[in-house]
């Protein structure tokens, strides 16, 4: 089934427009984007960590969603979905429930990374058919930009401002994708907004309907908190894949694939100077923190390259398609 | 035909559970509730239940798969104690918020620290302000017959409720018990069919919103009222639960009042051992009575006014703390409860049994004593007292009389120091 954009879009939206997310805010994106996956005959409901997305797509008594809606609180996301998903498969086996439903989840980092860590490796291991998808935006931006877990080093938050003594956080982002991979997930995989949108799409489709407690890791950045300008949010994607801070990859039944290989690896700096968020970085004496930088993208790009060519797949991929 | 059986208060729950055959358990073990779910996976295991059990990594999470379950259109329960019912404190609010009909089996269990696994009601006392409605238990036959009500009650106001029972005083005793014919449970619960819920095909439904000022004090006085409108429902399943098998349930249940001089109220198995020494001073031809309350959310404040009424002198009995300096919580609303009646019995308070401390039919002998002295000085005393506790304030005999002139029966003390106290 070839990828076909303009058909992608002409789908009926399931996440209406006029919520109250910032402009050149990742979230929306994100949910538009993964929700568009579903066959349009498919029922779905859909599950909010608290986060900003919630509170701007159902402030009561409007909701922005097409599709029935959960949210009950910031840590127990993968809970409640696990809850309804029980409901589900105990009603249609009472003939209750007639409908196909998919049951999608999505939580900011901090509720997937950080205090929602526990109930979703909970729902991973039961094995709930599901997809949880962490729109991950590194850092707490609805309580105001503190510092996450995902948060990379260096980075100037809130709760770890960029100081005379200390540049920024002082931890590296912890790789939420590997956590997840290592519960034995069926899909895993980690996307962001490319292109025509093609990479985010197949993983969103794959993600749905494989059975199975699936996991989609989508970088979705924040105008307020990284500081760029609303209008550079696809430039701030197309940075981080380039520079291969964020690696385009699946990991579907154990095997590891590469879904984007950048033609020419740009250098960390141009992603980390479009940000006001690591701007101190580049202040005389602290060219040691770009430094650090590179080396811990060039580790962890390397340990990919690795597992994806121990998975046989690597030599199959073909880069650049997703920039057609 | 009814049953006759013995059964633990957990196991009766489970069975109970097994007759109402809900749609999703989500649990996680904790004592002395972890039977619950123990007893229930097995009959899972057998083919005997239709329901989803969802072993779940956290009390957190056992709640939140039960209001995601409720939410979907599912008949949903659940159970636990102690530090599990905190961890789900956050969550408790919000089920009873979205107005979600989950049963709760609330094992009773002191709350940490320092850690202990026995009995006192601190950890549901926490919750009194969630928005559950909450029903407290005597007997093992009682844990069973509340928490098949517990179902109908939840569904028909739409409120989650807590089943109380006592950590192993009657979760692990076992006991005589009546059960019920399954298909009798099976039509008294019925089948659960919200109007509105996640899966239903011909609308979707957004549940959980974020409510802004604007909205959010209409939502929480929907909620009381719910709560106030939840009185006479309480009333009509304990009365069609009596036409069903003979046994009465109201909001609480009057032991020898009618001709009382001095009563206790008390929530729990202890009034069992308070109806012993209820029924021994009546032999010797002492009035005194005793009031057991069943339900503690909503609060009965009228009729149970009007039964404290009746009496000279109360001793209302915390099995939690509240730190208030000012007593216990049933004791702070069952006294509020008088304050608007014309005629005020004294009441007093006793903080007792906590951390599953015995409370012996001659501890009830003190209390009852206690209540005879303040009505023939026509002076309550301190009436925030501890019972059956050592207090190192009282070591010293001196000291003792001393505190005592002021605040008569402040301390009831164990061992040498009561034999000390008594002489």
């Amino acid at each position: 089934m070839a990828y076909d954009l303009k058909k992608e879009v002409s789908k009926k939206d399931r996440l209406a427009g006029g919520h109250r997310l910032c402009a050149g805010c990742g979230a929306g994106i994100t949910v538009r984007s993964v929700l568009r996956a579903l066959n349009p005959e498919d029922k779905a409901v859909i599950t909010n960590a608290t986060s900003c997305l919630e509170v701007s797509t159902f402030m009561y008594p409007y909701t922005a969603y097409e599709d029935s809606y959960i949210h009950s609180a910031f840590e127990n996301a993968a809970a409640t979905t696990a809850g309804v998903e029980a409901a589900y498969r105990v009603l249609r086996r009472k003939g209750k429930v007639k409908d196909n439903f998919k049951f999608i989840t999505f939580g900011g980092d901090g509720g997937t990374y950080d205090i929602g860590l526990q109930s979703l490796s909970g729902a991973l291991e039961r094995g709930h058919d599901m997809v949880y998808v962490c729109y991950d935006n590194e850092a707490y931006m609805n309580t105001g930009i503190q510092r996450s877990s995902s948060t990379p080093r260096f980075a100037d938050a809130t709760t770890s401002p960029a100081g005379a003594d200390l540049p920024g956080k002082q931890q590296k982002k912890k790789d939420l994708t590997l956590i997840v991979a290592a519960h034995g997930a069926p899909y895993v995989a980690q996307t962001t907004f490319l292109g025509n949108m093609k990479d985010l799409s197949e993983k969103a489709y794959k993600a749905i309907y494989t059975p199975g407690a699936n996991f989609l890791n989508i970088l979705s950045p924040c105008p307020r908190g990284w500081r760029y300008e609303t209008e550079d949010l696809a430039e701030m994607c197309r940075l981080a894949v380039e520079t291969c801070v964020w690696p385009m990859y699946e990991i579907e039944n154990g095997v590891w694939r590469l879904t984007y290989e950048p033609k020419k690896k740009l250098p960390v700096e141009e992603f980390l100077s479009k940000q006001g968020r690591f701007a101190h970085m580049f202040k005389a004496g602290n060219e040691w923190t770009i430094e650090e930088t590179q080396k811990g993208v060039d580790e962890k790009w390397e340990m990919i390259l690795r597992n994806c060519e121990i998975s046989g797949k690597y030599k199959n991929t073909d880069p650049g398609k997703t920039e057609e | 035909m009814p049953i006759r059986d013995r059964k633990s208060g957990n196991a009766a729950v489970a069975y109970a559970m097994r007759q109402i055959n809900p749609d999703v358990v989500g649990a996680f073990p904790i004592t002395p509730s972890t039977e619950i779910p123990e007893y229930f996976s097995k009959y899972v295991a057998d083919g005997e239940v239709d329901t989803e059990f969802i072993a779940v990594e956290s009390e957190h999470s056992a709640m939140s798969t039960c209001i995601g379950a409720s939410a979907a259109g599912a008949r949903a329960m659940t159970a636990t104690s102690s530090a599990g019912l905190a961890y789900m404190w956050e969550l408790l609010y919000i089920a009873a918020s979205c107005r979600l009909p989950i049963t709760m089996c609330v094992v009773n269990r002191s709350l940490s620290g320092p850690i202990n696994i026995n009995n006192d009601h601190s950890d549901s006392m926490g919750a009194r302000d969630s928005g559950w409605i909450q029903i407290y238990s005597e007997t093992n036959q009682e844990v069973y017959d509340n928490f098949i009500q517990g179902v109908v009650i939840a569904e028909r106001t739409r409120i989650p409720v807590m089943i109380c029972q006592d950590g192993f005083i009657t979760s692990h005793g076992v006991s005589n018990i009546e059960l019920i014919e399954d298909f009798l449970v099976k039509n008294f619960v019925g089948e659960y069919e919200p109007d509105n819920y996640l899966l239903k095909h011909e609308n979707p439904l957004a549940v959980g919103p974020y409510g802004i000022s604007p909205y959010y004090m209409e939502i929480k006085r929907e909620q009381a009222q719910a709560m106030k409108d939840s009185m006479p429902v309480i009333l009509d399943v304990g009365r069609e639960f009596n036409a069903m098998t003979g046994r009465k349930y109201r909001f609480f249940e009057e032991y020898m009042m009618d001709d009382a001089d001095v009563a206790i109220v008390v929530m729990g198995s202890s009034a069992g051992t308070g109806k012993e020494a209820v029924d021994r001073l009546r032999a010797e031809g002492k009035r005194v009575g005793l009031i057991k309350l069943r339900v503690f959310r909503p609060f009965p404040r009228r009729p149970l006014a009007a039964a404290m009424c009746k009496v000279k002198a109360v001793a209302i009995m915390d099995k939690a703390e509240s730190f208030s300096n000012s007593g216990g919580p049933l004791f702070s609303e069952a006294r509020s409860s008088l304050y608007d009646l014309p005629y005020k019995p004294y009441a007093i308070n006793y903080i007792y049994g906590l951390g599953g401390r015995d409370i012996r039919v001659e501890d009830f002998y003190d209390i009852f004593k206690d209540l005879y002295v303040i009505c023939e000085n026509d002076d309550p005393g301190d009436v925030y007292r501890y019972l059956g506790v050592r207090d190192s304030r009282y070591i010293n005999e001196e000291q003792r009389m001393i505190y005592e002139e002021y605040h008569p029966g402040a301390a009831r003390v164990y061992g040498k120091d009561k034999e000390a106290y008594e002489v």
